[in-house]
């Protein structure tokens, strides 16, 4: 998934009865963060910190959207209990299909890895990362590849 | 696709803005972004005490705000009146006490600890009342993020992220190599 290559489309529930699309954001940027699991034991955890940045991304009009195999259920429990405002992405059924797609499935564990995407208006992957194992990327590489954006455009 | 990246460091270089202590030209510095009301840095608080022991004045330490206020709901507060306490010179025996005190920190408690520790309270609790300090938390907490911090506590060692234990042990041998 290099830059340069269109991101695959996918659907996927966010809730019990609502499903969010790729293609829905076409015209804003979009960043997406797999994740291994809800529930990590730690305070700043990842989507803890984005939680905090939203304005950052916002600024850039970027949309966040967080995805593991954790089923519509975890992520509602874990969205009300970190008080997330970004939808979590239940990549659940079939199991970690669309992480397949993206390059970051890890078959031993049956999760993802910590991977992110930046995706342009366009739907064309702008960067990506893929965190060692156990190591929270942060989101510095994440602002600055929403500024690179901007700069390609004008 | 697996992209190496370069070590994360700070964004913002420790300048004369910063909360410090040791001398400015010692030998090794110590930025921590923290949070008043981060457990993890709880612990850290006593373990980051006996560093600076250890090391004497060969080492500078600094601390940076990390509010993560959507988890902990009273630290960014807490880290203004941190700030509040600065304007009034008396930064570190409030960040220590906000430490000591991680327990009660409603407003209320942060006032009464101004009071404690011989600040002009009035002041303290006009100012927090205003959020006089609220950007400058802010930007700590955006230079953090600039630099790759992933949660609380994290730690710099000259400038450059360190991801190992922060326990007194290998972070003192961390210091003493770097």
């Amino acid at each position: 998934m290099s830059p340069g290559i269109p991101a695959p489309d996918f659907t996927l529930h966010s809730t019990p009865d609502q499903t969010v699309s790729l293609r829905d954001f076409r015209g804003r940027p979009v960043i997406l963060a797999f994740y291994p699991a809800d529930w990590s034991p730690v305070c700043g955890d990842q989507m803890a910190l984005y939680n905090e940045i939203l304005s950052e991304f916002q600024r850039y009009d970027a949309e966040l959207l967080g995805i593991s195999v954790d089923g519509v259920w975890s992520h509602l429990a874990f969205t009300e209990q970190r008080k997330l405002h970004f939808p979590l992405l239940a990549d659940f059924e079939p199991k970690g299909a669309v992480a397949r797609r993206y390059g970051v499935y890890r078959d031993g564990e049956g999760t993802t890895e910590r991977a992110l995407f930046v995706i342009d208006g366009d739907g064309i992957v702008q960067w990506s990362y893929v965190s060692p194992i156990g190591v929270n990327p942060g989101a510095d590489g994440i602002l600055r590849a929403l500024e690179g954006l901007g700069k390609g455009k004008r | 696709m697996r992209k190496k990246r370069d070590a994360a460091v700070l964004a913002v270089p420790v300048g004369d803005d910063d909360h410090s202590q040791g001398p400015a030209d010692a030998a090794v510095t110590l930025v921590e972004y923290g949070d008043f009301e981060c457990p993890h840095c709880r612990r850290a608080y006593p373990i980051v005490k006996e560093v600076q022991r250890r090391l004497g004045p060969r080492l500078r330490f600094v601390f940076r705000h990390f509010p993560l206020k959507e988890v902990h709901v009273h630290a960014e507060h807490a880290a203004e009146v941190a700030e509040a306490a600065g304007a009034q010179g008396k930064f570190w025996v409030m960040h220590d006490r906000l430490f000591e005190r991680q327990f009660a920190l409603e407003d209320d408690n942060l006032i009464e600890y101004a009071a404690e520790l011989g600040l002009d309270a009035a002041r303290v609790a006009r100012e927090l009342a205003a959020h006089i300090y609220k950007a400058q938390v802010r930007d700590d907490f955006m230079s953090g993020v600039r630099s790759g911090v992933n949660g609380t506590p994290t730690f710099f060692i000259n400038g450059v992220r360190y991801d190992a234990s922060w326990d007194a042990d290998p972070l003192v041998a961390a210091l003493e190599a770097a």
